[in-house]
């Protein structure tokens, strides 16, 4: 844990960056990519069910 | 006239539930001893230094009082919701809100009571003083009501789900964190020889608040839920 | 103008409505937030106290801010749907519900990132950190309330509630737990003296911006998902475009 408190404080903008920022965008790109994963889904789901029902 | 019935409303739907509770009297034990139990396992865990136990002690009896309340709200409407009581209460003419009542005072007197009643005895394994434990009880008698209080709004809501119980803990622990603050910081502020008049003033208004609100929440809750 | 709102306030409508202004929430979002982080880490200067640590407040207090704003407007949503039973304001109200959570989430990330080089440890119970993980519980309440009731009308009204109880209790639980930590600890740490830099106001407001365009995007995103799950035995859904194919 000394080596990290260290390190940190040499290199501030690197601690910045990798472990607010990043997580930050990848807590964003993981919502994004949930979100748009949602709305295939569904329209898949819909789309079958409208399909399965002009067959009959 | 009106208001003399309401009241009868009230002792009749207390005394009801009371009879139940003692027709099943295992259910009521249970809750007593998981209290016992879980305040008794802090000392196994953490050492048998009286200096930390007396200071952990209020806060150990109070998570323990919440937790034992939570295990026993899931009971508060489930039964009378399985035989179509909780039906027919719906449509009766008198308020919902005050047979809610009725149900959230028997359920504090069937859960809460017995464990401030216990309280003192756990008290004294942690090797708390006089002072501290008149406090303590105190505290538990003004906070185990808001307790059920709250704690039927969350039984409400998730009447007749599927893992219904952890999702009431869930739901409802959140809402209890003002009620444990101040219960525990009565005590320690008794044992650091200052006044305990606000926290426990707090705690009345807390009551106050739930007592004026949360039956007619929770009444709505179960009109949403049984829809 | 009164019916132009009901208008949109209709699944059906606003189905249309949402789609066309996700993408330019979602753009100006994106060009927002390459701004605030030129702005952040470029314009403003270092800080005399915090050095260049303090940078983490560009996006801490945003999602802060969000997460809190988010869930008032939840809860706003929520009674509008339980008081005049429209189904859009419970869709909107469970549509910004995941948001608001990892807004949360992001806040006491960046918090616990910002509390070690300051404070010299990654968890303080202070007041503000305190309320922000009471309200993450909150969050995941409403969320798994939802998830766990199968009708959807009932899960909406029965979480509509829990939304506006939890509203009520919040400040509650904020003065509760702010007394209980002063009482604790005497003196929490303030960064009361360091006067704010104009340019790192602008880039704070910036990235709020940024955060505010975002969650509408995503929200709106989400609720089209919801609206095309709810209405599916619709026929406007059937006419849909993209059901149609």
């Amino acid at each position: 844990m000394i080596s990290l408190d260290v390190w940190m404080r040499e290199n501030p903008l690197t601690y910045v960056w990798f472990g607010s920022y990043a997580v930050a965008l990848l807590i964003f790109a993981i919502e994004i990519a949930m979100v748009v994963h949602r709305r295939k889904i569904t329209l898949q789901q819909v789309r079958m069910m409208h399909d399965a029902g002009e067959e009959e | 006239m009106k208001k003399s019935s309401m009241l009868d409303l009230l002792v009749l739907v207390i005394r009801r539930d009371l009879v139940l509770a003692m027709r099943r009297r295992a259910d009521v034990l249970t809750t007593l001893v998981f209290f016992v139990m879980v305040v008794s396992l802090f000392p196994l865990g953490v050492g048998p230094e009286l200096s930390m136990l007396r200071k952990m002690a209020p806060g150990v009896l109070w998570v323990a009082a919440l937790l034992a309340s939570m295990l026993s709200l899931g009971r508060l409407f489930s039964a009378d919701y399985l035989d179509g009581t909780l039906e027919q209460m719906m449509l009766a003419p008198q308020s919902l809100s005050m047979l809610v009542l009725g149900k959230m005072a028997a359920h504090w007197m069937v859960s809460g009571l017995p464990l401030v009643l216990m309280a003192p005895v756990l008290g004294l394994q942690f090797d708390m003083s006089v002072q501290a434990l008149g406090v303590l009880i105190v505290g538990l008698l003004l906070g185990t009501p808001i307790l059920s209080m709250i704690g039927a709004i969350g039984a409400a809501l998730t009447l007749g789900l599927r893992g219904g119980g952890v999702l009431l803990s869930l739901l409802v622990l959140p809402l209890c964190i003002p009620v444990l603050i101040f219960g525990t910081g009565a005590v320690e502020a008794i044992s650091s020889g200052l006044s305990v008049v606000s926290h426990l003033s707090l705690l009345g208004a807390l009551l106050v608040l739930s007592f004026v609100f949360t039956p007619w929440v929770t009444a709505q809750a179960l009109r949403i839920s049984m829809e | 103008m009164a019916i132009n709102w009901f208008k949109y306030s209709a699944p059906t409508t606003f189905y249309g409505l949402a789609g066309k202004m996700i993408p330019w929430f979602a753009f100006s979002a994106a060009i927002l937030f390459a701004v605030g982080l030129y702005i952040g880490f470029f314009i403003a200067p270092m800080d005399a106290q915090q050095g260049e640590f303090y940078r983490i407040i560009f996006i801490h207090v945003p999602a802060s801010m969000m997460s809190m704003f988010l869930y008032m407007v939840m809860a706003g949503y929520a009674a509008l749907g339980l008081i005049f039973n429209t189904r859009l304001s419970a869709m909107m109200a469970s549509a910004i519900a995941p948001t608001g959570a990892l807004f949360t989430v992001v806040s006491l990330w960046t918090g616990a990132l910002w509390g070690k080089p300051m404070w010299g440890t990654w968890w303080m119970w202070d007041a503000r950190m305190t309320s922000e993980l009471i309200l993450l519980f909150l969050y995941l309440g409403f969320i798994a309330l939802h998830a766990s009731i199968d009708e959807p009308r009932r899960a909406d009204r029965a979480a509509a509630l829990l939304a506006i109880v939890g509203s009520v209790n919040v400040p509650i639980i904020y003065f509760s737990v702010k007394w209980w930590n002063t009482l604790h600890q005497g003196a929490t740490i303030k960064f009361s003296g360091t006067s704010m830099h104009i340019a790192m106001q602008q880039a704070m407001f910036t990235m709020l911006a940024a955060c505010w365009l975002y969650a509408i995007a995503v929200a709106l995103a989400r609720v089209r998902s919801i609206i095309l799950e709810r209405e599916r035995n619709t026929v406007w859904i059937a006419e849909l475009p993209e059901v149609k194919q």
